[in-house]
Formats: C-alpha cells, structure tokens, sequence
C-alpha cells in the first residue's frame, strides 16, 4: 500500500464563503489579543451578513471602529464573553442601556476553557476566581492545601482565526504574538475557519513548524487588504 | 521623601535575580523593566505569548503582530519565544514564572488583592489578574501607598471587588517596602527620609514595626 496525502481540499474562495451556514443567534468564537492576529475578513464578512444576536467569545471587544467593534455598531452582539473590554466606549454604550450582556472570564481560564473544550476535557480546576465573584456558585474543591474552582470546556458553533500561513490541508503557522488565542480557539470550533495572510499547496509548509495541524480546520482561505492596525504605537524615543 | 512611580520601581527591581522568569503588569510594574541590573539575565514574560520581551522598537521596525499585554508595540530579544494564551497561562499557573509585579487598588494585611473593578466605573475585565495571584510563586505589589485624598490602601479588610485571596508576599509603596506575614503588615525598610510614623499613620491597618527599620537604598 502506499500512502499519499493531497486530494483533500479545505480552500474556500472568501470570507463569505467560509462562513456558509452561519445563523443568528450562534455561538462564534474570533481569534486575538487586542486587534493582534484578528480575522478582519471574517469580521467584515459578518457584518455584511448581518447575522444578529451573536454570542462571541474572545479575549477583547476590538475598539470602536475596528475589530469586533465593527459588529458592536451594527448591533449584531447579544453577549461578549471576554476577559478585557476596556477600549470600546460603544461597548460601554451597549452595556449600559442593556443591549449587550457581557461574562467577563479571567484570561487564562478563558484560555484553557477553550483549550479543554477542543480537547474533549469537560471540566477541570484552576486556582483562578477563588475567593472572587468569579468563584460564583461553582464547586470548589482543595487540592494540594490550595482552594480551586470547577470551570468547564467550551466550544462554539464557528470558531474563526487567523494566520500568517496556511496550506490547503488547514495547517496553520502564525506570527509572533499573533498566536494567542488563535490556537486554542482553531480546536473548540464545530466549524474552524482560518483565514491567513498566505495559502501555499500542502507540502510547502515544513511539518516542524506546524502550530495547529490542519485536523481542527474545516475551511481556510487566503484573506485581502489586511489593515492589521496597532493599538498603541510605542517607540523607542 | 515620598518615592515617585519610577522611585518605586527601582526597589523593586531589587527584588530581581539572575535567571528569574518576570511578569511586569501595567503601569508603575511596567517600569521595573528600566532598572533590570546591567548583566542580569532576567526573562520578562508578555502573557499574549512572548517570553523575553526587548525594547520599545525604532519607528520603521513597529510590527503589528508583535505587541505586549498592554498592547503596545514590543520587540522581542534574541533567545525569546513567542506560544499560545493556553501555553503562557499554563506557565503562569504551573508556577514556572518566579515573580509577578503587578499594581493593586487595595491590599488587606490577609494578603488579599483588589484591583480590577471599582463598583458604580465601568468594569473594563480583569485581563490577566486573577490568574497571575492565583498561581504566581511570588507575588510584589506596586503602589501609591495612599489615594488622593489621603486615604490608606494598605487596609484591615479590602473594600473592593477581590482579584484574589491570600496571595501578596510584599508592597512596595512609595513610603515603604511591607511584607504580609501570618501576623499581618510588617515594615521592612523606609523611603529615604520618611519616618516610621509617617509610615504608621498612612497605614489604615496595623503595622508591625520591630527594630530600628532601615532605609531603603536607591
């Protein structure tokens, strides 16, 4: 027997192809820190959709005229699960009149929340939130004389990133502190779309490099006009 | 006299070793980095994925892709390396990082922490926080040792939404270094020229002072 790889194909032409299927009212995960490593095409994408009351999750809300806050001014958020929301003054807008619910999770168990989720690991404990409202009604338990809390896996209905590259079998290498979210969320989604910066055939990206195997990625396409804005622009002088 | 935000800083950078791991959070924290002793090889981690943080870059080297937790442009120094939010929180909380430096609102002489949500402001997140005391080996604390108005932020009980429990090993204000002990607040050192009573009095809970209590030295 020998054994090839190549005929499958997970290239879709666009943004609006990738998210084929997509409803209101669906739970959708986007990749980033900040407005570092976003999928701008699925984003934009969205909004010409105009898909409504989206639950997203994702490390931060964009800012007023980027990134999620794109969707945030069409109106098209429910609830932003999210562990910092602090530059966004429509954000502020929408929660306070009572548009928008916000869950506010800590960083990293936002993360591993997402990293078990993908990973098929219901529950797990972490020593986060203890003694905080974040602790909550949750089971806490002692392990090792340090009190944890019980969080749960999570996954979303579409889980949309971001690369750098990509090959045609979904495998993903991104750049510098581009990765961030981006990894955990490429396992969690029923759905993965990446978009990248560049789309090589299969073969042409080195195996060794590989950050999220192409297994967790069920559509990916080679995204246009990046803006890749920069928060805040800090130099040396 | 009262030390300045960058004052405070530099003690803290005392507080480094060669080869330690460091988490430097936003604000007076973020500082530490500029008193790092010349030929200690201290790594400072960025928890949106970068260990070995390098300076601010020169204006045609600014990348998108490669900021710090603050958001702001970063370069990185030889040796670093860049990983997922999964993979540096699993550092954070697998206790492999040796110290955290972060600023606060309030501490209580239990070592409890507040500093991410003041009811009646908007609450922005807690970002990181919660999970760097949660886990963090040690933990120092950087701040102003009272509010503007005068009001002591080294309390009996915080007031304030926690970040965690029983986490804070040392403050360093910029009237004093304080280590939380079982016992509650001890005075370690003094900001140059600030006296023990001063120090006392800026102090809503009790402070355990024995000895004649050094200066610091910066």
């Amino acid at each position: 027997m020998v054994l090839t790889l190549g005929k499958m194909n997970k290239v879709v032409k666009d943004a609006m192809e990738a998210l084929r299927g997509i409803q209101d009212g669906m739970t959708v995960m986007f990749g980033g820190f900040g407005l570092c490593g976003i999928p701008e095409n699925c984003i934009s994408a969205l909004v010409e959709l105009g898909i409504k009351d989206l639950t997203c999750i994702s490390n931060n809300a964009g800012v007023d005229e980027f990134g999620l806050g794109l969707l945030l001014r069409k109106h098209q958020m429910r609830k932003m699960i999210a562990s910092y929301v602090g530059e966004n003054k429509e954000f502020e807008r929408q929660l306070l009149s009572g548009e928008l619910q916000v869950e506010l999770i800590p960083q990293g168990t936002l993360a591993e929340r997402i990293r078990n989720g993908g990973a098929g690991i219901p529950a797990f404990f972490v020593p986060a939130g203890y003694g905080t409202e974040v602790q909550g009604n949750k089971e806490v338990r002692e392990f090792n004389g340090k009190m944890h809390v019980l969080e749960t896996g999570m996954t979303a209905d579409f889980a949309i990133v971001k690369a750098k590259y990509g090959d045609t079998r979904g495998n993903l290498i991104y750049n510098y502190t581009a990765n961030n979210f981006n990894g955990p969320m490429a396992t969690a989604g029923k759905i993965t779309i990446a978009e990248v910066e560049e789309l090589v055939p299969y073969g042409e990206l080195d195996p060794n490099h590989i950050h999220t195997p192409g297994v967790f990625v069920q559509r990916i396409f080679q995204g246009t006009n990046y803006e890749k804005r920069i928060e805040f622009t800090t130099t040396r002088n | 006299m009262a030390l300045d935000k960058n004052g405070i800083a530099k003690r803290i950078a005392q507080e480094l070793r060669d080869g330690y791991y460091v988490n430097l959070g936003i604000g007076i924290p973020t500082l530490v980095a500029n008193y790092i002793p010349e030929g200690m090889d201290v790594t400072l981690q960025s928890e949106n994925g970068l260990l070995g943080i390098g300076p601010f870059p020169e204006k045609d080297k600014v990348d998108a892709d490669l900021i710090n937790a603050g958001k702001q442009t970063v370069t990185y120094l030889p040796g670093a390396a860049f990983f997922d939010s999964a993979a540096s929180f699993a550092m954070i909380r697998g206790g492999h990082i040796d110290l955290t430096v972060l600023g606060a609102f309030e501490i209580s002489e239990q070592g409890d922490i507040a500093s991410w949500k003041v009811p009646g402001k908007l609450v922005k997140g807690m970002g990181g926080a919660m999970d760097l005391v949660a886990a963090a080996k040690n933990i120092i604390v950087a701040l102003m040792h009272t509010d503007k108005e005068g009001n002591s932020k080294l309390l009996k009980k915080c007031t304030l939404p926690l970040t965690g429990v029983k986490c804070v090993k040392r403050i360093v204000t910029d009237l004093a270094v304080i280590d939380i002990t079982p016992a509650g607040f001890k005075l370690i050192e003094r900001a140059p020229g600030v006296s023990v009573e001063q120090i006392v009095s800026a102090t809503e809970a009790h402070l355990i002072v024995e000895g004649d209590i050094p200066e610091m030295k910066i």
